[in-house]
C-alpha cells in the first residue's frame, strides 16, 4: 500500500504536483555550494600550515589535528546558532566539509538536552551522524580484510 | 610565496567541486544530508581502496582532507596500513587513524552541548 | 442527514468568543496586530518548547474563560489538539482545568474536528459551553517531523513553517447576535500517492477540494453562497493545486479562496509556501476571520482545516501522505 502501489495513486494529480511545485534555482545554489565549500577547505589549509609550523606537526598527525580545530570551530558556530544559518545558504557547500559532520552530531545533541544527558543529549547525539561511523568501520574493516588476504595471496606486496 | 597561494588556491578549487557535487546530487535526488554524507565517505573509502584518492589529496592538499570524502580516505588509508601488520591491524586500523575525527566530534559536541541551548529559528 | 457525514444543526450552536497566543515570528505578520497575546520569547519562560506550546494552549484557554466571566466548572468539556506524539499539549493543558477533556487528533484539521464535536453537543443538548482549541509550535513540530533546529539542512521552495500558537474557541448554546456554526462536514481521508514529507499542500489539497465538494453538495449551496471559502494550511502551492482540482469539479474557487497559511506570513513562493500547523487556521481564523463575522463585515464563511496523517515512521516506510479536511459553515445569525 505504499506509494505507487497504493490503491489511490493518481498519476495524473502526481504530475501536475511535480509540474507546478517551484523547482530550485540550479546554478544559484551550485555557486553556494562551491564557494563555501572552498572556502571552508581554504581555512583547513591554512590551519594546516599554522599547526605544522607552530608544532611541527606533519603527515597523519597534521590532518587530524586539523580537522579536530575544524570540528571545534564547527561546534562552536552550531552552539552559537550560526551554522544552520550557513546550511540554509550553501546548502551542500557546508554539509559535505567535515565541519558539516560536526554540526550533524553537535545539533541533535543540543536539541535533545531537555530529555536529559543520557538518553537525551548522548543517546541522539548520533542520530543524524551515526551511520558515518557504522558504514566507515564496517568500509574500513571490508577494505583491510581484502588487503590483508591479497597480502597473504602475494598479489600485493 | 606563490607556492603557498597556489595551496590555497587549489583547495578552494577542489574542495569547492566536491562540495559542488554534493549539490548537485541533492537538487537532483532530494537526499537528506545524513545520506549525503554516508555517500560521500564511502566514495573517498572506496576510492581509497583501489588507490587513487592519495592522488587528490596530494595535490589539493585540504581540498580533499576537508571534506568527509577525506574522513573515508582516512579510514581506507589506515586499514590498509594496518593490513600489513596483519589482521589484527587490518580489522582496527581504519578506525585508529580516524580516531581524531570521531574524537574531537563527541568532546566537542558534548561540550557544545552542554554549554549552549538551540536558539530560536524564525525565518 | 442527506450526504453521509455533513451534519446540520438546528439548534444553532454559537462561537461566542475566542482568544489567540502566537509566537514572535506570527506577531511580526501583517496579522500580528489582531492576535490577543504576541510572545516575545518563543519558550514563554519554560525550560522546553515542549512545555511552552502546553502552556500556550493553557494560558489561551484560561483566558477564553476568563473574559467570558465563567469558571472552569462552567465548561461542559474541553475539546483540543495538537501535533504532538500522545497530544501531550492538549493533555497535559487539561490537567489544569476542572473540566472534562475529549483529546483529538487530525493533524492540522483539529481545530475543525474539536469545534464540529463541540457543536454537535450543543447541537444535542448535552453541554451548554466547550471550549475547543488547537496549537502548534515551530520548535516542537520541526524535532519531531523533521531535523534539529541547529542542523545546517536545506529548505526546500515547497516547504512550509509551522505556526507557534494556539486558538481556542467557546463554543455556547444559541445566542443572538453571535456567529453560528450552522453545518459541518466531516472529511473522507484522501491519498493520492504524494510522498514528499516537505510538500504538505500536496498532499492535503485533494481532501479539501473532496470535503467542499461533498459539503456544497449536501447544504445545496455554491461557492459564491460564501463571503470566504478558507482552507486551513494548504499554503501558496497547496491553494493553486486545490482550484486547479476544483475546476475539474466544476468549481470556480478563484474569487472567494483565501488559505490562512497564506495569510499568516508574507511569503515568497520561490523559497516558501506559508505557514501551517494546527495553530495555523485556529489562530487565524479566531482572530481575522471571526471578528468580521461577529461585526458582520463578512456574512457566511466556510472554514476547512486541512491535516496531513503522517508520521515520521509512516514516511521513513516509504508510505504516501494521507490527507483529510473537515469543513464547517460559519455565518451570521439571522435572528
Amino acid at each position: 500500500m505504499t506509494g505507487k502501489n497504493n490503491a489511490n495513486f493518481n498519476k495524473e494529480y502526481v504530475e501536475l504536483v511535480s509540474k507546478l511545485t517551484p523547482k530550485t534555482n540550479e546554478p544559484k545554489t551550485l555557486f553556494h555550494a562551491f564557494w563555501v565549500g572552498g572556502f571552508i577547505c581554504m581555512i583547513g589549509q591554512f590551519i594546516k600550515i599554522v599547526l605544522s609550523s607552530a608544532f611541527g606537526l606533519y603527515g597523519d598527525n597534521l590532518a587530524g589535528a586539523t580537522s579536530m580545530v575544524l570540528i571545534f570551530l564547527s561546534a562552536l558556530l552550531t552552539g552559537l546558532g550560526v551554522y544552520d544559518r550557513i546550511g540554509k545558504y550553501a546548502g551542500g557547500g557546508s554539509i559535505v566539509p567535515i565541519t558539516g559532520f560536526a554540526n550533524s552530531v553537535v545539533s541533535p545533541a543540543m536539541e535533545f538536552k531537555s530529555e536529559g544527558f543520557v538518553y537525551g543529549l548522548s543517546a541522539k547525539m548520533f542520530t543524524v551522524a551515526g551511520p558515518i561511523i557504522v558504514f566507515g568501520v564496517i568500509g574500513s574493516v571490508a577494505t583491510g580484510l581484502i588487503y590483508y588476504v591479497l597480502g597473504l595471496l602475494g598479489v600485493i606486496a | 610565496m606563490i607556492d603557498i597561494l597556489m595551496q590555497f588556491v587549489k583547495a578552494f578549487v577542489v574542495g569547492g567541486a566536491i562540495c559542488t557535487l554534493a549539490q548537485f546530487i541533492i537538487n537532483k535526488t532530494k537526499l537528506t544530508s545524513g545520506k549525503i554524507l554516508v555517500f560521500f565517505m564511502l566514495g573517498g573509502l572506496v576510492l581509497q581502496a583501489l588507490g587513487v584518492y592519495k592522488y587528490l589529496v596530494d595535490f589539493a592538499g585540504a581540498g580533499a582532507t576537508v571534506p568527509i570524502s577525506g574522513f573515508g580516505y582516512l579510514l581506507a588509508e589506515g586499514a590498509i596500513k594496518g593490513a600489513k601488520a596483519g589482521i589484527f591491524g587490518a580489522i582496527t586500523g581504519g578506525l585508529s587513524s580516524a580516531s581524531a575525527g570521531v574524537t574531537a566530534a563527541v568532546t566537542f559536541g558534548y561540550l557544545s552541548a552542554l554549554i549552549f541551548n538551540t536558539k530560536s529559528k524564525y525565518n | 442527514m442527506t450526504d453521509k457525514g455533513t451534519l446540520f444543526f438546528k439548534n444553532k450552536p454559537v462561537i461566542k468568543s475566542a482568544f489567540t497566543i502566537v509566537g514572535p515570528k506570527e506577531s511580526q505578520s501583517e496579522l500580528g496586530k489582531f492576535f490577543d497575546i504576541c510572545l516575545k520569547d518563543d519558550r514563554y519562560g519554560e525550560s522546553s518548547y515542549e512545555k511552552a506550546e502546553c502552556k500556550m494552549l493553557t494560558m489561551s484557554m484560561k483566558r477564553l474563560i476568563e473574559r467570558q466571566k465563567l469558571k472552569d466548572s462552567d465548561v461542559d468539556a474541553i475539546i483540543s489538539g495538537d501535533l504532538l506524539n500522545q497530544i501531550i499539549s492538549a493533555s497535559f493543558s487539561a490537567r489544569d482545568f476542572e473540566t472534562p477533556f475529549l483529546g483529538v487528533y487530525n493533524a492540522c484539521a483539529s481545530i475543525c474536528e474539536a469545534l464540529t464535536l463541540g457543536a454537535t453537543l450543543i447541537d444535542g443538548n448535552y453541554a451548554k459551553n466547550t471550549v475547543c482549541s488547537a496549537v502548534s509550535h515551530f520548535a516542537t513540530a520541526e524535532r519531531q517531523y523533521r531535523y534539529p533546529l541547529e542542523l545546517g539542512a536545506i529548505r526546500p521552495a515547497q516547504a512550509q513553517w509551522t505556526v507557534t500558537g494556539a486558538g481556542s474557541y467557546l463554543v455556547s448554546e444559541h445566542l443572538s447576535g453571535y456567529p453560528v456554526i450552522s453545518s459541518a462536514t466531516i472529511g473522507r481521508v484522501i491519498d493520492f500517492g504524494i510522498t514528499d514529507v516537505n510538500n504538505m499542500g500536496a498532499a492535503m489539497a485533494p481532501a479539501a477540494c473532496s470535503t467542499i465538494t461533498r459539503h456544497l453538495r449536501a447544504t445545496n449551496t455554491t461557492t459564491s453562497d460564501y463571503d470566504l471559502i478558507v482552507t486551513g494550511d494548504l499554503g501558496a502551492l497547496g491553494s493553486r493545486l486545490l482550484k486547479e482540482l476544483a475546476k475539474k469539479q466544476g468549481l470556480d474557487l478563484e474569487p472567494n479562496h483565501v488559505d490562512c497559511g497564506e495569510l499568516i506570513y508574507n511569503i515568497d513562493e520561490d523559497e516558501f509556501q506559508g505557514g501551517s500547523g494546527a495553530g495555523c487556521s485556529s489562530v487565524v481564523f479566531a482572530s481575522y476571520l471571526y471578528p468580521m463575522l461577529k461585526s458582520k463585515k463578512i456574512k457566511k464563511l466556510l472554514l476547512v482545516a486541512t491535516g496531513a496523517l503522517l508520521s515520521t515512521l509512516s514516511s521513513q516506510q516509504g508510505e504516501s501522505i494521507p490527507g483529510v479536511a473537515h469543513a464547517i459553515t460559519v455565518e451570521c445569525s439571522n435572528d
